[in-house]
């Protein structure tokens, strides 16, 4: 019997995970800058620009980046500095990588937690709304939104809440990060930054929402049926206790899950509805570095991308192991 | 039909002094006191009067409980038997209007309840915030599957927190749940255990602390050993029959072995396709069933514990309720089965004279069906 179930034990199984990634993460590396350097476009043209240069000077600037040498050699020059956490320098913003990236990942990340906590929110209403009246007008009117909201691009979206909400009715803001000219301040501020989030936040989290309202509906209808919910009704516990400490605790599992498997979707979620509202975060930088060539830029938004799904995997099976005691680690 | 066999019941018969039911929860004792029940003149804790539960399936309008009652008395171990699907699980249901499904509900009768202060209250008209509050409380109930009726992402004390607290019994929980464990043979250490890490034997006793935990006045254990190891079940079942006598708690057992019937149980009511068929104090029903139905199953039962020659034995299978058979609807397979049998339900008769020793609802028992003096005897009638 596992009776020393302690914060010890979990944490030695979430550093077990976390080393058990090393070599993911490596692989991760290598893949990308495969994937990158055969990609078409020499990066060279896109730092010196599309007209005529001497060769000895094409040559020089290749040279000057690193360019010159063998695949082979570039990849373990790469990962040497990966290693030691140099990521490289941007070609078209002459500056480190890792300086870009950081300025930029706390607006991305503002946008996706806010993202995040909104569509799971909503989305568990929603379905627990309509897991409580199946096949009522609620049920159905809850279960066609999240059809829809499976099915509309992100990008899309976000162009027609801009029509709709900034052109049309001219409510709120159609892109950027705050106002640059007003010169807000305290409270004001903050308001100004919030009317700036909603469009791009409410784009990105109608997928998620979706996701995330069907699943609650289906685990909790499934849920509600266990013999065990019989069993706390027949001990006396209220509807709501019944609903929210035995159903929803009990369905949170399938939730939790697929909250932390579909972050991927967010981030690439994230590119797209940056790039629409002109939010100027990592997914915007990432689309400006892909056409402009800039491949220390991409392959280390990649790199980031790829260690926060993992991380957040990581996450999600320990907040798994957290709420189901029946998980062995 | 049933709407005869209550009449029946109820003492329309002439010369029947009274049916089960005759004398409700609600009516004061010493009153046309039957014989019928042991301990004799016990207060009734729980009284069914004629109820029927009717589910709502895709092939149409079922009733496994068609017209039911019965009393279990202050104390009392009544057993309530019948074969798979006759309805015994949605009659245990019925008492807390609880069931496995939405389209199951409770549409006639009365289920008159004796709460712990004294006061009878139908739990038929009860409406929901009221009915929550007996449940758990004034009624506890032990289900067949014990590790699928506790929550797996719970711990066991923590769920049995939840019940004391719903009943405002939150107020030293902690002493509480360890003296119950303690009571069912567990470590108090079991509170924090989850149900996986404990035995099926083990889960079962969490469920019978927990039907006893506010002390009712009934527990219903629908199979509380069918589904245990063959090893534990005595060992189980003895667990409940201790603490039922020492807490002096009346318990309805729902079971299909009559050997636990006569092992624990003082009356015993059978059950066929819905009905009650045959009810009596537990000696006596098993000495002389007088319904072919009963005969039969005692027939069965004697033969795993004797060999003996069995003349009586039931075929077929149990009838489909969506269209459960005309008249008494044991016809199809009783031995006995005469003209008046598939035409009209039998009332429930007293099994003797003085109504003393149960009733039984078979054409055989009625004088205007059969002369006088007719007894039927298992191994007896069907003789060559
Ligand atoms: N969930 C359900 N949905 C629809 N009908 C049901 C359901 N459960 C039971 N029934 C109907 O009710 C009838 C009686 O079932 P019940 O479970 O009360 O039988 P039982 O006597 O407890 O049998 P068992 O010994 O198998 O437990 C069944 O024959 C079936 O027709
Ligand atoms: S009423 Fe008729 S069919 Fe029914 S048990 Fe009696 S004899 Fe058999
Ligand atoms: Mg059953």
């Amino acid at each position: 019997m596992s009776g020393a179930r302690g914060s010890k034990a979990l944490g030695a199984y979430a550093l077990e995970r976390l080393l058990n990634a090393v070599p993911l993460v490596l692989g991760v590396i290598v893949v990308n800058f495969l994937l990158v350097s055969l990609a078409p476009g020499d990066p060279v043209t896109a730092l010196i620009g599309e007209y005529p240069a001497p060769p000895d000077y094409v040559e020089r600037v290749r040279a000057q980046y690193g360019l010159d040498a063998a695949l082979p050699e570039r990849l373990l020059r790469y990962l040497g500095s990966v290693v030691r956490g140099d990521l490289g320098f941007s070609f078209a913003n002459r500056q480190p990588v890792a300086t870009l990236v950081i300025e930029r990942l706390g607006r991305t990340l503002l946008l996706m937690l806010t993202t995040v906590v909104f569509a799971t929110a909503v989305g568990i209403v929603l379905g627990v709304w309509a897991a409580r009246r199946p096949h009522s007008a609620v049920d159905r009117g809850a279960t066609g939104f999240a059809l829809a909201g499976y099915s509309i691009p992100e990008f899309w979206l976000g162009q027609i809440l801009i029509l709709v909400f900034a052109v049309g009715l001219g409510w709120l803001p159609a892109g950027g990060f705050r106002s640059i000219r007003a010169d807000y301040a305290g409270w004001a501020a903050v308001v100004d930054q919030v009317r700036h989030m909603v469009l791009p936040m409410l784009a990105l989290s109608f997928r998620y929402m979706a996701i995330t309202t069907r699943l609650t509906r289906a685990s909790l209808l499934e849920v509600m049926n266990a013999d065990y919910i019989l069993a706390s009704r027949a001990r006396g516990l209220s509807e709501r206790r019944v609903l929210w400490e035995h159903g929803l605790r009990a369905a949170a599992l399938p939730i939790i899950t697929v909250i932390g498997y579909n972050f991927g979707f967010i981030v690439a979620g994230s590119a797209l509805v940056e790039t629409v509202f002109g939010w100027p975060g990592v997914g915007r930088l990432m689309y400006d570095s892909i056409f402009t060539r800039d491949y220390p830029v991409l392959l280390g938004i990649l790199l980031l991308v790829s260690v926060s799904v993992i991380l957040v995997n990581l996450l999600t099976d320990v907040a798994y192991a957290l709420f189901d005691p029946r998980v062995r680690y | 039909m049933s709407g005869r066999r209550g009449a029946a019941a109820r003492g329309a018969h002439p010369g029947v002094p009274g049916g089960a039911g005759n004398r409700g929860v609600g009516e004061p004792e010493g009153v046309a006191a039957r014989a019928t029940d042991v301990p004799l003149g016990a207060t009734p804790v729980l009284e069914l009067r004629d109820v029927v539960t009717e589910i709502r399936g895709v092939r149409g309008l079922v009733r496994p409980v068609d017209g039911v009652s019965l009393t279990v008395r202050a104390g009392q171990v009544v057993g309530l038997v019948g074969e798979s699907g006759s309805g015994k699980s949605m009659t245990a249901f019925s008492v807390m209007r609880l069931f496995p499904t939405k389209a199951a509900r409770v549409t006639g009768g009365e289920i008159l309840l004796r709460g712990g202060d004294g006061r009878v209250r139908d739990l038929r008209t009860l409406g929901p915030d009221a009915l929550r509050a007996v449940r758990g409380r004034e009624i506890g109930m032990i289900f067949q599957d014990p590790a699928s009726y506790l929550n797996p992402v719970l711990t066991v004390g923590r769920q049995l927190e939840q019940q004391l607290q719903a009943h405002g019994l939150g107020q030293g929980a902690d002493a509480r749940i360890a003296e119950l464990l303690t009571d069912v043979g567990l470590s108090p250490e079991v509170a924090r255990r989850y149900a996986h890490e404990l035995s099926g034997g083990q889960c079962q006793r969490v469920g019978i602390a927990s039907a006893l935990a506010c002390r009712p006045a009934l527990v219903v254990a629908d199979e509380p050993t069918t589904a245990l190891d063959v090893t534990i079940q005595a060992q189980v079942l003895r667990l409940l029959a201790r603490l039922q006598r020492d807490q002096g708690v009346a318990l309805l057992l729902i079971t299909h072995d009559l050997g636990v019937v006569a092992e624990v149980c003082d009356h015993v009511y059978v059950m066929y396709a819905g009905r009650i068929v045959e009810e009596g104090p537990v000696e006596d029903l098993f000495a002389r069933p007088r319904h072919p139905y009963t005969q039969g199953l005692l027939a069965g039962v004697l033969d795993l514990l004797e060999p003996k020659p069995i003349r009586v034995s039931i075929e077929g299978s149990v009838p489909d309720l969506v269209r459960p058979p005309s008249g008494c609807r044991f016809h199809p397979r009783c031995p006995h089965a005469m003209p008046i049998c598939e035409r009209e339900a039998p009332p429930l008769l007293p099994r003797d004279e003085g109504a003393a020793l149960g009733h039984s609802a078979c054409w055989l028992h009625d004088p205007g069906v059969v002369g006088a003096g007719v007894t039927v005897e298992p191994g007896r009638e069907d003789g060559p």
